[in-house]
């Protein structure tokens, strides 16, 4: 078999060596019961053709964004990620290579982990980031516990314009803790019902901007009232591009953000694997409390600068059951894609990014809403909106697809049994005009 | 000043009815390089055997165990910006929290320094 | 001299030479780079804020829809042209040890060869670029993978369900004991919240534990390395929620007496998780599923050879038995009457009663492309073969071994070999001496003081995809530096590494002082000597 060298030859005398008959000695403290008899029932061993070709036809029964008209969003974006990024990414050294225990021989994952986490707090607006998590859900979901431990307050407020999913991972891992999270109506497009709920036991309160409908919030006002009251303020994100023109929420007053970066150097993978972005202000109580890795600087023997991992007391593999975190791995060959498109982008290129992606909004938001019956609904947005139909807005999508339009994402799939008319649609710079001229003609057809 | 120690490696300071807690030499020794000392907060009632502080070195984190019943009236901030303090001079600038005793009878089933230098031979 | 480490403060596009020491580079060249080992600084030492390696279109500068959220300042992010960027980053890449490279002998992580057949299935198309929210209708291949994979994993542990949400292998660990946690507490069994873990379990372990609610028990080992089993009887209790046992274990031992601890465990009425870590080892040839588990998670990234890509990604797909399986997470794929696929997202649609929801979207498709396809190109035969491989490879290391190293069990291992440092004894050498010294011999380090139940432990894994030339040669390696230990050559190991792009570094002044991000200096005036 083409990945493993061995001969029977070499067997055999490896086993001589140890000492053996037969691999069979090997296993001796397998229980009778559980040992068995031939193969299990699977198809045997194939050759690269076969493989390939039985999945490429599984791939050919999908239909790719780059086929169609595409305008979903909803937490996950499509954008152009240079050729650079996926040829870095395939060097061995840094495709193959473990996580940086041994820092003398990881400096290149080390010192990329630092540029990334410096990059995500610039970004965020804030003063410091982990090495990226899972993704933005549980990034959320950490930063609803940590906020928790910080404040030794188990009350959190999350604003029901949050991504479901993103509600529903902080609801699981809080679940058999001393957290209750209570999530307000989604609906509004003002953060009044999150305002309402916070008092002096409230830990925390996580608002999204854009949310999920696309709509912008100013977060200064609920973090200075969330601050007179003690809690801390957790933004979240689902579009890093959106930073690129919107205003950072480190600057609005947040204390801990966390997003999704997925559409920095990551594609759009079926949803996985992503990369959770985790950043939070320099204030005492949180950087023991931050869950996940972190790459500090340090100098060696020779005086020479230096990575390595570090506070990693905080970490399960020394804290045990005392861990801020389960977690183990960070987002790795995601962390590295990020950071090299952001180097390649750099401010310039990340600004002007992020006003196309918006103009293409824009743009979109004019032809969809010149539809007679529909409507945007949104007052705000930065490449996502949302816009209320005449008809279902699931049968509507289904109908698109039949005519080969990937038109968004019908808000009812997020929100079972709500919102039902609602269709969640976002733009991006691979949007062409034509796109758009196709979808809106379209959309004209299946109302 | 009554001085005593205990099995795990605390050092109790008794003066009055204060007493000063911290870990000993040999045990910051066995730790390594300290790196970070979390501590309680001031008010905070303690009984004989609770975890009161955490010691971490870089590859590890040992709990530190209260030797007496009492309250918490000060804490070493130092420590936080100074944590090799612990490995410098744990026995004096070293000190992680002192005590009000609820009993000081308590400190008699503790060992003596002659003992504990048995202990730890 | 005096070594000013605090120095110049390095600037964005600076154009002072910059001390080679403060930017990574070696002291002993002009340039601080030396052959083809190239010093390399940070990005935003070398970039500039107008620099960029991207063309885009000009905007149009159109009215904008921002309700008045424009962000105002700079964010202050560097750029890079495209050689640049290449040049910065192929420059860290050759300071990275990595399997293409030599062996990799950690224990427990698998590190086996990562097919490039995987790479490019997971780049079709029609798998890298679908969004998780498309209709069902325009992704019934994506759907039909998780199915096909679903297959596999539950054929292979014989488990009725397996749940592909979780995103890594402790958010697995988490899976399957949220799992417990749910049937436990839907049976009216509140009271169980004791959860048994071996001593010598991965620390992940005992964290999942309490993230669920639980508190942890730790069982010790017995000297054979292996549950205790007086111990475990002992602690057996109306109170006991489950175990959590990882099998062959982290000394590298079948546990012999695994079905004598499920069947304990289920009586006194709780339930068998198990680590998945070491698949390895018995893949093909044991089932998880017949030595009586209720709950496992499989290590995507180890077992079935996904990329370790510096840290991760990973995927934990979580096997669960018929107890469990109604409780597992949304989402999930379901064929339906149709020959088609769909998927179950909602918690009120799901037949069961699942926990909730892991994580955004579906799993970690990226890793479900690439596990497939090591699986299917191994088959049952080949993947049978593997785990025998990984077998015989680690007993090969630790037959021609022992003479010169302490084995810290007696009798054969499974997949990894377990050392401890009573050969180092009085040598001044430590077992961390004695990695650095394998650094620079051109070898990534072993475990090292992992499991925590032997002293000084290394534990070495070397997987299937060594060859029999490769393991004689790191034997003779190994061999050598354990003599030359023993013979009082102790300054090679305790100036080690002398040869790796670093020496060994200060990870206490890491921690005390952290320094988690490179930060502007706020004037360019240069520092006084």
């Amino acid at each position: 078999m083409r990945y493993l060298p061995h001969t029977d030859t070499d067997r055999k005398a490896m086993l001589d060596a140890i000492g053996v008959a037969s691999i069979d000695d090997l296993f001796t403290d397998v229980p009778e019961a559980a040992r068995l008899d031939g193969l299990i029932d699977l198809p045997t061993k194939q050759g690269e053709l076969q493989v390939e070709r039985a999945l490429s036809a599984m791939a050919s029964r999908n239909i790719a964004a780059s086929q169609a008209p595409f305008f979903v969003g909803a937490g996950a974006y499509k954008h152009h990620i240079p050729s650079t990024v996926d040829h870095l990414i395939q060097r061995s050294e840094f495709l193959t290579a473990y996580t940086p225990y041994q820092p003398e021989i990881s400096q290149g994952t080390l010192q990329t982990l630092f540029e990334f986490q410096t990059q995500v707090a610039l970004l965020t607006g804030m003063d410091v980031a982990n090495a990226s998590m899972y993704d933005g859900s549980t990034a959320c979901a950490e930063a609803v516990m940590m906020a928790a431990r910080v404040t030794r307050r188990n009350k959190a407020v999350m604003a029901g314009s949050v991504h479901p999913h993103y509600v529903e991972a902080s609801q699981t891992l809080a679940k058999y803790s001393d957290v209750s999270i209570s999530v307000t109506d989604a609906a509004p497009a003002d953060l009044d019902a999150v305002i309402a709920e916070i008092d002096d036991t409230t830990a925390c309160v996580v608002i999204q901007t854009p949310d999920i409908f696309g709509r912008l919030h100013d977060l200064r006002e609920v973090s200075r009232i969330a601050h007179e009251k003690g809690a801390l303020v957790i933004a979240v994100f689902t579009e890093a591009v959106s930073l690129g023109l919107v205003e950072a929420p480190g600057n609005m007053g947040a204390d801990i953000a966390v997003g999704e970066g997925q559409s920095i150097g990551v594609g759009l993978n079926f949803g996985g694997p992503y990369v959770g972005l985790f950043a939070c202000k320099n204030d005492r109580r949180f950087i023991r409390q931050m869950p996940g890795r972190l790459a500090g600087e340090t100098i060696d023997a020779d005086g020479r600068r230096g990575y390595v991992l570090t506070l990693s007391t905080r970490e399960q593999h020394i804290r045990r059951d005392k861990a801020t975190s389960n977690i183990c791995t960070n987002a790795g060959l995601c962390s590295l894609a990020w950071t090299i498109h952001m180097t390649l982008l750099g401010e310039k290129g990340l600004t002007t990014l992020a006003r196309l992606n918006h103009e293409t909004a824009c743009e979109l938001a004019d032809a969809l809403g010149s539809i007679p019956g529909v409507e945007v609904v949104n007052d705000s947005f930065f490449n996502e909106f949302t816009l209320l139909l005449p008809k279902n807005a699931d049968q509507v999508v289904n109908e698109l697809a039949h005519v080969g339009v990937l038109g968004g994402v019908p808000a009812s799939r997020l929100y079972p049994g709500r919102f039902e008319n609602y269709l969640i649609v976002a733009a991006t710079e691979t949007n062409t005009p034509e796109d758009i001229a196709v979808f809106a003609k379209a959309l004209a057809g299946v109302l | 000043m009554t001085t005593r120690y205990t099995e795990d490696h605390e050092w109790i300071t008794v003066d009055g009815d204060i007493a000063t807690v911290g870990i000993t030499a040999y045990a910051a020794g066995q730790l390594g390089d300290v790196v970070f000392v979390e501590l309680p907060e001031v008010g905070k009632s303690l009984s004989k055997g609770d975890e009161f502080a955490v010691v971490e070195s870089v590859k590890a984190a040992s709990e530190v165990y209260a030797p007496v019943d009492g309250e918490i009236t000060a804490i070493n901030d130092a420590l936080e910006g100074e944590p090799a303090k612990v490995n410098e001079d744990a026995t004096g600038e070293g000190w992680f929290v002192k005590i009000k005793l609820a009993d000081a009878s308590q400190l008699d089933g503790l060992m003596d320094e002659a003992a504990y230098t048995a202990h730890t031979a | 001299m005096g070594m000013n480490t605090q120095g110049r403060p390095t600037r964005m596009a600076g154009n002072i030479a910059p001390d080679n020491l403060a930017t990574g580079g070696y002291a002993d060249t002009i340039s601080g780079s030396r052959g083809l080992d190239q010093a390399e600084a940070l990005i935003f030492e070398r970039g500039a804020m107008d620099r960029c390696g991207v063309d885009l279109p000009e905007p149009k500068g159109l009215k904008t829809r921002l309700g008045g959220q424009e962000r105002k300042g700079e964010i202050g992010l560097p750029g890079l042209a495209e050689p640049e960027t290449m040049r910065h980053y192929v420059r860290l890449s050759r300071k990275n040890y990595a399997i293409d490279l030599g062996l990799y002998p950690l224990g427990s992580c698998t590190m086996k060869h990562n097919p490039r057949l995987n790479e490019k299935v997971a780049r079709m198309p029609g798998f890298a670029d679908v969004h998780p929210l498309q209709p069902a209708s325009t992704v019934q291949g994506a759907y039909q993978l998780m199915g096909e994979l679903s297959h596999w994993l539950m054929t292979l542990t014989n488990m009725p369900a397996v749940a592909l949400s979780p995103k890594a292998g402790a958010h697995g660990e988490f899976c399957g004991m949220m799992a417990i946690r749910a049937r436990l507490d839907a049976d009216g069994e509140s009271n169980r919240r004791r959860v048994l873990v071996p001593e010598s379990a991965h620390g992940t372990n005992p964290a999942t534990a309490v993230q669920c609610g639980f508190t942890v028990d730790e069982i010790p080992a017995d000297k054979t390395g292996r549950v205790d089993m007086e111990a475990f009887k002992a602690k057996l209790g109306d109170d006991v929620a489950g175990i959590m046992l990882t099998n062959p274990n982290t000394c590298g031992l079948f546990e012999r007496d695994i079905r004598e601890i499920a069947d304990l465990i289920h009586e006194a009425g709780g339930y068998f998780y198990c680590d998945g870590a070491n698949f390895n080892a018995i893949v093909g040839r044991v089932r998880p599923g017949d030595l009586g588990v209720d709950a496992m998670h499989i290590n995507l990234h180890k077992t079935f050879s996904t990329p370790h890509g510096g840290g991760g990604p990973g995927s934990g797909p979580t096997v669960l038995s018929e107890a469990l399986a109604p409780y597992a997470p949304v989402p999930y794929v379901v064929e339906n009457s149709k020959g088609g696929w769909e998927l179950v997202e909602h918690m009120d649609h799901a037949e069961g009663d699942p926990f909730g929801r892991m994580a955004a979207f579906h799993g970690q498709m990226g890793m479900f492309t690439r596990a497939l396809t090591y699986m299917m190109s191994h088959g049952s035969d080949g993947l049978k073969q593997v785990a025998e491989d990984a077998v015989l490879n680690a007993n090969y290391i630790q037959a021609r071994l022992s003479h010169v190293m302490t084995a810290a069990f007696e009798g054969t291992c499974m997949h990894e070999a377990l050392f401890d440092d009573r050969f180092l004894k009085d040598t001044g050498v430590t077992t961390l001496d004695f990695a650095k010294a394998m650094i620079d011999e051109g070898y990534h380090p072993m475990t090292m003081y992992f499991p925590l139940v032997v002293h000084g432990a290394m534990l070495i894994e070397p997987t299937e995809t060594e060859s029999m030339s490769g393991l004689d040669r790191f034997i003779d390696v190994l061999e050598a530096l354990a003599t030359a230990a023993k013979e009082g050559d102790t300054d090679r190991f305790l100036a080690a590494p002398v040869h790796a792009p670093t020496k060994r570094l200060d990870e206490t002044r890491a921690a005390r002082q952290p320094v988690l991000r490179w930060t502007a200096p706020t004037d360019t005036v240069e520092a006084a000597e």
